[in-house]
């Protein structure tokens, strides 16, 4: 009976935990691309030439307006036949980071908007350049008023790393694939994924909130 | 006849069609306090804007020690970005709405432009910051957060951050129009205590009697122009119809703060 089987499922906890790895490697690689790419499409969407605009603005419809394992696809499939050809590892973090990159800038974007024009004048009259005035008084403060959606946007890229198992990057997903195949017990190995996938997330999410009670009491 | 510290000539700004600023001169001599007054949308707030460059004019010529800028686009002495910021790290500017950063406690708002511009030592940015807090009786907020203090308390704290970077010109663009009535004047004697001090000052107001009191001269701003210029005498004894009806609605609609109701002598802090 199935009852007996969750014994078996436990011998596979050192694979799971190493799949385990991989995700959270994956996830946090990722995260770091998607806002290297968020921050520049956000600011590029406020820069005063016309065609980093549209660059900007075409990126972010691109991705939202397509789906993510198409995307995944594209950077791993298709990128070889123009000679770009990349480890299913490099090809995920890439594909996944340039995914979440493009709603980053929408997160980001909504927090520039948030802060007032007096803000950055009060700096600038001090005698910092705009750059500085970024760095050091604007795009703190947009960090802290955008930390809960930033955060929502870290567990769907946690989550979205399961569709890296189509591409043969040896995640959670794939790894219990590999093993229903053998043992023919899928609902076992799901659950089993799926509540993994769920401490993952509640790591992420109690850092986050950690995180903001942080700066509750500042602003 | 001592150079002025700051000379304006024929300053112009349009934002699109509107024209705000036709032509405007101005010389200020180190020491004075220059009260720009006049309608909203007479032109006072862009002028005192563009003395450091927040709002670029479209032509016109500036004197500020030694540097001289010349605004329309394709002059050569049109402003590099490092002189820009090299005249706004000497000009100080206080604005209506405080514009504290909220990140930062009032001592890290007050040290953050000193350290990073001047270069100065943090031990000694914090110790001159404590002095200037200490000034305005606030060294025991020095670690809050501006949230946490009045709007009056909020706005003597900007004007302590703008001294931290000694100007030696300040510019204050309506600072007590956003305080509540009773907030008004701890920040009016803040400003006329820097006035005795001999800081030159130039300052769009609305307290009339501030201006009357404080200033050694004070411009009427309308329609994009100086229409009437002189001692505070001017105040009580209008010569243009426009300055007269100017008076007349403003004095209708406000008390008045009058810094010399504080002490027998006039101006005190």
């Amino acid at each position: 009976m199935t009852g007996n089987f969750w014994n078996e499922v436990l011998l596979y906890g050192p694979g799971f935990l190493e799949a385990s790895y991989t995700v959270f490697g994956i996830t946090i690689l990722t995260i770091a691309v998607s806002w290297g790419f968020g921050l520049v499409a956000a600011l590029a969407q406020r820069s005063k030439f016309r065609a980093v605009r549209m660059a900007a603005a075409f990126y972010i419809w691109f991705v939202r307006g397509t789906p993510t394992l198409i995307q995944v696809f594209i950077i791993y499939f298709g990128l070889p036949q123009i000679g770009i050809r990349l480890s299913p590892f490099a090809a995920g973090v890439i594909a996944l980071g340039v995914n979440s990159g493009a709603y980053v800038a929408e997160i980001i974007r909504g927090g520039l908007s948030a802060i007032p024009r007096g803000q950055t004048e009060s700096a600038l009259a001090l005698g910092f350049s705009p750059a500085e005035t970024m760095r050091g008084i604007v795009l703190p403060q947009v960090f802290r008023i955008i930390l809960p959606s930033i955060t929502n946007e870290a567990i769907s890229t946690l989550k979205n790393t399961s569709l890296l198992s189509t591409i043969t990057v040896v995640e959670l997903t794939l790894y219990a694939q590999t093993l229903i195949a053998s043992t023919f017990r899928p609902f076992e190995f799901y659950i089993a994924v799926a509540v993994i996938y769920l401490v993952l997330t509640t790591i992420l999410t109690t850092l986050a909130s950690w995180l903001e009670r942080r700066y509750a009491n500042l602003g | 006849m001592s150079a002025p510290l700051l000379s304006l000539k024929e300053i112009r700004k349009s934002f699109g069609e509107n024209e705000v600023l036709k032509g405007v001169s101005l010389d200020v001599k180190a020491g004075e306090v220059v009260s720009i007054i006049g309608a909203s949308g007479s032109g006072k707030s862009t002028f005192l804007r563009s003395i450091n460059a927040l709002e670029m004019p479209q032509s016109g010529f500036m004197e500020f020690e030694d540097m001289s800028f010349d605004f329309r686009q394709e002059s050569r002495f049109f402003p590099s970005q490092a002189q820009l910021q090299t005249l706004r790290a000497r000009v100080g500017m206080v604005f209506q709405s405080y514009n504290l950063w909220p990140h930062m406690t009032v001592l890290e708002n007050v040290i953050h432009a000193p350290i990073k511009l001047l270069k100065m030592p943090r031990r000694q940015a914090i110790e001159e910051a404590e002095a200037l807090l200490s000034r305005i009786g606030l060294l025991e907020k020095r670690d809050s957060y501006p949230s946490r203090l009045s709007g009056g308390q909020q706005q003597r704290v900007a004007i302590v951050r703008a001294l931290a970077m000694k100007p030696r010109l300040m510019l204050f663009d309506e600072v007590t129009s956003a305080l509540d009535p009773e907030l008004v004047h701890e920040v009016l004697v803040l400003m006329a205590s820097l006035a005795s001090e001999g800081m030159t000052m130039l300052l769009v107001t609305h307290e009339i009697a501030f201006a009357r009191d404080v200033s050694s001269r004070v411009l009427f701003f309308d329609k994009g122009v100086i229409s009437e210029a002189g001692s505070p005498d001017i105040l009580r004894h209008p010569e243009s119809e426009r300055l007269k009806q100017f008076l007349h609605r403003i004095l209708h609609d406000q008390v008045g703060h009058s810094i010399s109701n504080d002490s027998d002598r006039g101006v005190q802090a």
